[in-house]
């Protein structure tokens, strides 16, 4: 009767090992939590943060570096037995603000931005002062650790909008990035410089792995350090900025709103980019971004408004320069053509009434750049009127949009605006099918009209008749790392549709203005021969924006400016002023001319 | 036979280096070379054990079985407290634990009375004893509160099922254990009346031309079972320990408690499941060497193979353990005496309720009750003892033949 008892046994033995050997396979090859969870248990991971590149000027000088700053971070899931009283006395928090804090981290791990595992930032940003005391007793709160990571500190408030400023790394950019560099926490350039030049900057993360037991202790690096990487800085910048000019333009813009900015013409460098106003970087870094941010961003006279790329202004007279290279290309008109000041159609000002083109230009006389205009527009190559126009100003805008206009010249910043060089495809949907022709539109002729330009555009338009025909992109950083050159688009020349016999005139011209015409009382050196040109753009009811570009010397020259003041008359007066004084600071290093600089900073333009 | 034994010694070799190796130095002030030391002192216990005639066994069954029952009785009153349980017998630096050696003689006995001419498995008087020489150890060591070994003389009634007893009182057992589980699972127990309720009623129903004896035994199963769900209650919160009830709540609920008395298991599941396929590799294990797993020298060593091992060393480990037990069954089949197949029955079960319920327990499908596995945990009375139990068989199994030229 006993028969078979023993396969039975036998077949019990074999049962359980092989439930043991499925029940194994289930947890050691399909499940993966395990390896994650034992990773999590016995490996602490330890970011290296590297150090952010920092940024000079074209000088040498210190414009951005870093700060050591400390986070306190917590492990939720290592949390043991906190004492809070304790906490609370270490940290000098109140019991009301620990009880926020971890609602706060709560409240992250709900939605999914913080896990219990992961180290998460419960308290940002300590300072030294905090850090001495809480160093010497951290080792009481397990879950807790403080890690290290730089902050920014700005040697100068100067450039702030040039320069940009760094925050914690929002959660749309979190969600967005396509590399998976950032995490929850990380620090990331939010505009500017700090924004463009942020895969440079930011350097790379190194990670540390650390093994320690089941009580928190560290034993030591995993595998002997074999998965560990160094953290690599990032690279430093050298700017293109003069420091000393830039503090200089903005001691200049101090109460107004609008821009200067200065370009060396032969190489596109960017030697000052005011935006009045500004703001003190200093304040969106540290523990008060957050509060000062809200701030800055609400002020009503927008200083995180970067101007210089971002004000679409009508350019005024300054485009009659660009009108009359494109004429004499176009051959309507040669030096020599007079027209005559017919004020019924459009008004003038000054007393001329024939000029060629360099007293046209010196005289800014409108009904000339009208005709002129008139003469591209309907060179009677179509039947009508309509098609005459259209043709012309397809011509037309080909060669404006070569000096740059109308289209992002592509400095090295973030959010550059296009500006407008109305197009016929444009003025059929102003019109909305409506047939248009010359008498329609003609108030482009003088800047006014539907062009738009940003300041930008206009110092790049001085420096590109400074060239005599080309331009290099304006840009603010002229090495990366140790590389001694800029980033390569910022080497190329780009040459417009004009010959340059044609800008000689133009230059001519504008030698003129400033010595004759209407910016010979503010911007004419004794030293220096100033080339230039104002522009008074019409803002009714307001007072009118005052425009001036100019470049310096005229031979060779060296600096090319384009100041645009807000609300303050005619281009002579403010901008005239402004931007020769900045002449002076750069090719002299100071102004002779005192009273100018009195009356730019006294502010009153009427 | 020699080829037998050279398996057997080439077996012992590999589980004691598979041992060896997860320990990297053999200092006598570690773990790991004690264990050298157990080694050792357990091939001169082979040897004498392979030297002394096989007849000393048969002979000294009740004597050696009486010995550790009096060393057992005393362990309560002069024994040192270990982890809780009062369990071991001091001599000088080192330590034994009597119910350890329990097993082996207990096999002796139970081997010895069931080889007596004219024992009958039948025989409710036969039986009784039988079931006596195992209770007594079993109540000993229940009285040193160490469950976990106690535990392991139940399956002697895998013995004496291949001696004839009927499986009734295992199928009983069985479904003891599984109404046991189900009760503290299912919250309302009318719901498991009911089921044996008409489970009984069915059984009635289909039986109930066939003899009243039948009837009787089913309704007395079916008694038994209610009358188990009826005590669940008192002897889970009033004969267990309160850590023995955490440990059987976290089996049934494995996230109940990860850092509590799910710890072990949580921890030593970790570590296996870190294993992957072949594992992380001889001193690699993170968990193990770390010591995030507690006791993983001892009841938990099976986390170290599974986490520096992966897969396939599991799957190794568990052949091996297969090979072993049907080597032992296959020995004890070829026994010309009762006295020894009965004994070889022992071992082979013995061994197989450890390794059955220490891998189980690491790997989450069992209570965490104190079971080394045999070969491979730290310890010198488990190391001598599982020795002793194999090697005794040898020995009886080599001289196999003289008991036919004796008859």
């Amino acid at each position: 009767m006993n028969e078979g008892r023993k396969e039975i046994i036998q077949f019990v033995f074999v049962l359980i090992g092989f439930v043991f050997l499925v029940k194994l396979f289930f947890i050691q090859i399909i499940e993966d939590s395990y390896k994650n969870l034992a990773d999590v248990n016995a490996i602490r991971k330890e970011v290296q943060y590297p150090i952010r590149g920092i940024i000079k000027d074209r000088n040498g000088k210190l414009i951005v570096y870093n700060n050591p700053e400390f986070d306190l971070m917590i492990i939720l899931r290592e949390v043991k037995n906190l004492d809070s009283a304790r906490f609370c006395q270490v940290f000098e928090i109140s019991q009301d603000q620990l009880r926020a804090l971890f609602k706060g981290f709560h409240t992250e791990i709900r939605n999914r931005k913080a896990n219990e595992l992961q180290p998460y930032p419960f308290i940002r940003q300590l300072s030294n002062y905090d850090l001495a005391r809480i160093q010497d007793n951290i080792d009481e709160f397990r879950g807790f650790f403080i890690q290290v990571r730089t902050t920014r500190a700005y040697a100068s408030t100067a450039a702030a909008n040039a320069i940009g400023y760094v925050s914690e790394i929002s959660k749309r950019q979190l969600d967005n990035q396509k590399e998976h560099f950032y995490r929850q926490g990380d620090y990331i350039g939010k505009s500017g410089i700090e924004a463009y030049y942020e895969q440079y900057l930011r350097g790379t993360r190194g990670v540390k792995y650390l093994m320690r037991n089941k009580d928190g202790v560290i034993k030591g690096a995993y595998e002997e350090g074999k998965y560990d990487t160094l953290s690599v800085p990032g690279q430093d910048l050298t700017s293109t900025i003069d420091l000393t000019l830039q503090e200089y333009g903005e001691f200049l813009m101090k109460g107004k709103a609008g821009s200067i900015i200065a370009i060396e013409p032969s190489s596109g460098e960017i030697l000052a980019m005011v935006s009045g106003p500004s703001y003190d970087p200093n304040l969106l870094t540290g523990k008060n971004y957050s509060e000062n941010f809200v701030l800055i961003s609400n002020d009503s006279l927008k200083p995180l408004f970067n101007r210089p790329l971002m004000a679409q202004y009508r350019p005024g007279s300054i485009f009659k320069v660009a009108q009359a290279m494109v004429a004499l290309q176009e051959g309507v008109i040669t030096p020599e053509t007079r027209i005559r000041c017919d004020r019924s159609i459009i008004n003038c000002h000054g007393a001329h009434t024939n000029e060629d083109l360099r007293g046209a230009i010196t005289n800014s006389c409108n009904p000339y750049f009208r005709e002129v205009l008139r003469r591209m527009l309907q060179k009677g190559k179509a039947n009508n009127p309509f098609d005459d126009t259209r043709i012309g100003l397809e011509e037309w805008d080909k060669h404006i949009m070569s000096f740059g206009f109308g289209k992002r010249l592509g400095i090295d910043l973030p959010n550059e605006k296009r500006g407008l060089v109305p197009s016929p495809a444009y003025y059929d949907r102003a019109y909305t099918g409506r047939p248009w022709k010359f008498s329609n539109i003609y108030s482009i002729a003088i800047g006014e009209g539907e062009n738009l330009v940003v300041p930008l555009q206009m110092a790049n338009f001085a420096a590109t008749i400074a060239n005599k025909g080309y331009y290099i992109t304006p840009h603010l950083i002229k090495s990366i790392g140790n590389s001694g050159v800029p980033l390569p688009q910022y080497t190329e020349r780009h040459y417009t549709t004009i010959d340059s016999a044609n800008f000689r005139i133009a230059a001519d011209a504008m030698r003129q203005v400033v010595e004759s015409g209407t910016a010979q009382y503010r911007a004419k050196l004794k030293d220096i021969v100033v080339c230039g040109k104002t522009g008074t753009v019409q803002n009714e009811p307001k007072s009118d924006h005052s425009v001036f570009i100019a470049f310096a010397p005229r031979v060779n020259p060296k600096i090319a400016v384009s100041v645009y003041v807000e609300y303050s008359g005619q281009g002579g007066r403010a901008a005239a002023s402004i931007a020769s004084l900045m002449i002076e600071k750069y090719l002299l290093g100071g102004t002779q001319r005192p009273n100018i600089e009195d009356y730019v900073l006294k502010g009153k333009f009427e | 036979m020699i080829y037998g034994f050279m398996v057997f010694w080439g077996w012992l070799n590999i589980y004691s280096a598979t041992y060896d190796e997860h320990q990297s130095i053999f200092d006598f002030s570690i773990n790991s070379g004690r264990q050298l030391m157990f080694i050792v002192t357990s091939v001169f216990l082979i040897l004498a054990i392979l030297i002394i005639d096989m007849r000393f066994y048969e002979a000294f069954a009740y004597i050696i079985y009486g010995l550790i029952m009096f060393l057992l009785l005393l362990v309560p009153f002069i024994g040192k407290e270990v982890g809780g349980n009062r369990s071991w017998l001091g001599f000088g630096s080192f330590g034994v634990q009597p119910s350890e050696f329990a097993k082996f003689a207990t096999a002796l006995a139970v081997a010895k009375f069931m080889g007596t001419i004219g024992f009958r498995m039948d025989n409710i008087r036969n039986q009784a004893a039988v079931f006596a020489l195992i209770g007594g150890p079993i109540l000993l060591i229940l009285m040193q509160k160490d469950y976990g070994t106690a535990m392991v003389f139940l399956v002697f009634l895998l013995v004496l099922y291949r001696e004839g007893m009927s499986p009734f009182l295992l199928l009983v057992g069985l479904g003891v254990a599984v109404i046991f589980i189900l009760t503290l699972l299912v919250e309302n127990n009318w719901y498991l009346f009911g089921a044996i309720g008409a489970a009984w009623a069915m059984t009635i129903f289909m039986n109930r031309r066939k003899k009243i004896k039948r009837l009787i035994v089913i309704t007395v199963g079916a008694a038994v079972l209610v009358v188990t769900i009826l005590s669940v209650e008192f002897i889970f919160s009033n004969l267990l320990e309160p850590h023995h009830q955490r440990r059987v709540m976290v089996l049934l609920n494995p996230d109940l408690d990860q850092l509590g008395a799910g710890y072990h298991v949580y921890q030593s599941k970790v570590a296996i499941g870190s294993g992957g396929v072949i594992g992380k590799g001889f001193l690699k294990g993170t968990q193990t060497k770390l010591k995030f797993v507690p006791e993983q020298y001892t009841d938990f060593i099976f986390c170290t193979i599974g986490e520096e091992y992966g897969w396939l060393g599991s799957l190794i480990m568990v052949g091996l353990f297969m090979a072993l037990l049907f080597r032992v069954v296959f020995l004890a089949e070829r026994q010309k005496n009762r006295f020894a197949r009965v004994y070889g029955y022992s071992v082979a079960c013995i061994f197989f309720f450890h390794f059955a319920t220490n891998i189980a327990m690491t790997i989450g499908l069992f209570p965490v009750i104190g079971i080394p596995l045999p070969f491979f945990s730290y310890g010198g009375s488990s190391l001598w003892a599982f020795t002793a139990l194999l090697f005794i068989l040898l020995k009886l199994d080599a001289h196999r033949m003289h008991v036919l030229q004796r008859l």
